[in-house]
């Protein structure tokens, strides 16, 4: 009743294949965007911001990075944290070297790195499949991080051996730094989260979409049609090392401030990995869900109780919610292997009869 | 059923061609032509080597000995892609479509060739991006529309029947609008109805759009129906080449098919 394509005829191809045919999806993304754009800085304050949503944004734009490359591409990549370190590193140095550099610029030309390190750990993917290819993605996530604590030219020599983000400003108003507005740092994260969401959703519906999951699906009658298969994985590589690359950047400059390498490590890696699994694999709608649901997920488990009227030591607290996130996981996964994004659609379709199902 | 467009022009020459894995021939010195236009079948008993024949055509398989020409162009080692960009499209025996994907995406795929517009554009979807998806839609829904698969332009082909999904794979094919069609046994696992439905598809194709084909098929009363010439493999040697009735009545093919009685 609420949700359904009939009678919403479509009489152009072009109409047909707009990025949200259905006017109730439409309806939902305005509604989002009103939400993200007033209600939230309406309401939130320096916690929220600082410890919820600008982490949440930025761990969704790294997520539907991996999604391209191992969602759509079919590329299990657990180099993640790894190539968010390129970005965060190449702005450092970039923004260090060029101060008068527009700091919006610095982000998107270290996304740029991040994709050129992204194509050479691609190369291997050509020959190795599967769990294999993500163990050589593996050795990226080591040796990135390795040579960035290694050598001090990354950290300019400094001697704590971390990366800070030095105040700079676009048109007047402070954006990075120790005096950057939550807000500031909230608007820049989200911009960002919309313009790569919705590019990211028409490259996958296009021409580079349908290849990459052709590849996934099935490689040899991808190459039999002429799609290339190392163009194609190397062309996910990029787009997807772009993605994390620049979420890698904000991650330290809108939101940590400073950091050292092992704010990238592994662990940064298999979060996102979550993500998208949870989310749902193949669906730029299921990595900002998957997002949401990794960040906002321990911070209902802490503060439910309390709220409830049942308080309970902070140590056993912690303990407890870890238990009861990898136990939600677990059971998540059996109930809904195809995630977030798949539930979505299924109370779609419930909707679409909904109240007269027969 | 003889083809009106069958001409006398050679589109695929393939010469001598010997291929082997391992100590395994499974092709052995095969030689035979693809006029343009004709319906061309390749028949034999399992293990004949005639996938590895239409594997040899479009470039997945590099054979040891041989050469093909296609359209006046010798090639002794070639890219399955770079054969797609000469305009020889495939189906499979097993099913390879791309089951996460649309009927429609599936047949946009096969269009992916003939598609130009970089990613920059795409990202936005604006410009070239937006006109080509357009354009190639148009050609897509004509396919859509030849094999009458419009109800189905929607549903992941993952949750299609076996014949559709034969029906849809025929469809990518077609979408790259190719000069030769390869067709790895098309009505396997059909039922009667379904395999005369193909057939007249088939026939269509050659007839409609012009397509030169090479299929490959065990019912013996469709290739004789609808074939133009046949060429008959048993164990990677080529047997006998001719027109249905030619190879029909020869005596190595009898046997071949019937058994022979050793004295």
């Amino acid at each position: 009743m609420f949700y359904r394509e009939a009678g919403q005829f479509k009489t152009t191809y072009e109409a047909d294949q707009g990025i949200f045919p259905i006017i109730q999806d439409r309806w939902f993304i305005a509604i989002m965007l009103v939400i993200s754009l007033v209600v939230i800085p309406y309401f939130a304050n320096e916690y929220w911001f600082q410890a919820v949503i600008i982490p949440l944004y930025i761990y969704a734009i790294a997520a539907i990075g991996l999604n391209i490359l191992t969602g759509y591409a079919g590329q299990l990549s657990l180099g993640t944290g790894a190539f968010m370190a390129i970005g965060a590193y190449a702005t450092y140095k970039l923004c260090t070297a060029f101060p008068d550099l527009n700091i919006l610029i610095v982000f998107v030309m270290s996304g740029l790195f991040s994709a050129g390190v992204g194509i050479i750990f691609g190369i291997p993917s050509l020959r190795i499949k599967g769990f294999y290819l993500a163990v050589a993605t593996l050795a990226a996530q080591f040796f990135i991080l390795w040579l960035f604590n290694k050598v001090g030219w990354f950290y300019n020599d400094n001697p704590s051996g971390t990366i800070t983000a030095p105040p700079r400003e676009v048109l007047g108003i402070m954006i990075t730094g120790p005096n950057a507005l939550a807000i500031t740092r909230y608007y820049v994260v989200l911009s960002f989260l919309v313009v790569f969401a919705l590019a990211a959703k028409n490259i996958v519906r296009g021409r580079i979409g349908r290849s990459w999951m052709a590849i996934r699906d099935m490689d040899i009658a991808a190459e039999i049609i002429g799609i290339e298969p190392l163009k194609t994985k190397l062309m996910a590589f990029a787009i997807s090392s772009f993605y994390c690359g620049v979420a890698g950047a904000l991650y330290i400059f809108c939101w940590l401030g400073s950091a050292e390498t092992e704010a990238f490590d592994i662990n940064l890696s298999f979060l996102i990995l979550f993500m998208i699994i949870i989310g749902g694999l193949g669906s730029i709608m299921g990595s900002i869900m998957g997002a949401a649901f990794i960040t906002l997920l321990p911070i209902f488990l802490t503060n439910f109780p309390p709220m409830i009227g049942i308080h309970i030591a902070s140590d056993l607290a912690k303990h407890l919610e870890e238990i009861i996130f990898g136990v939600l996981i677990v059971f998540f996964l059996i109930v809904e292997p195809h995630g977030l994004a798949r539930l979505w659609q299924i109370v779609k379709e419930k909707l679409r009869q909904w109240p007269f199902p027969y | 059923m003889a083809t009106q467009h069958t001409t006398e022009e050679v589109l695929l020459d393939v010469k001598g061609i010997s291929l082997s894995f391992g100590g395994v021939k499974a092709l052995n010195n095969i030689s035979f032509d693809v006029r343009k236009g004709e319906i061309r079948a390749i028949i034999g008993p399992n293990g004949a080597g005639k996938s590895s024949m239409l594997n040899c055509i479009n470039g997945f398989y590099h054979p040891q000995e041989g050469e093909i020409t296609f359209k006046g162009e010798t090639r002794k080692q070639m890219q399955p892609h770079k054969a797609a960009e000469q305009g020889i499209a495939r189906t499979f025996q097993n099913i390879a479509l791309f089951s996460g994907m649309s009927t429609l995406d599936n047949i946009m795929t096969g269009r992916n060739l003939k598609m130009k517009a970089n990613v920059f554009w795409q990202a936005l979807h604006l410009g070239p991006a937006r006109r080509e998806e357009v354009e190639h839609r148009e050609v897509a829904e004509r396919v859509i529309d030849f094999l009458e698969i419009e109800q189905i332009r929607k549903t992941p082909v993952g949750r299609l029947p076996y014949g559709l999904q034969k029906r849809v794979e025929l469809g990518r094919a077609l979408a790259a609008e190719p000069d030769l069609l390869l067709l790895d046994e098309p009505m396997a696992g059909m039922n009667h109805e379904e395999k005369e439905d193909m057939c007249r598809y088939i026939l269509d194709v050659n007839d409609q759009l012009g397509t030169t084909i090479v299929l490959i098929e065990h019912d013996m009363s469709v290739v004789m129906d609808i074939s133009d010439r046949v060429v008959v493999l048993d164990y990677g040697r080529m047997l006998a080449d001719g027109t249905p009735d030619v190879v029909r009545t020869n005596q190595d093919v009898i046997n071949a098919y019937l058994g022979v009685t050793h004295e």
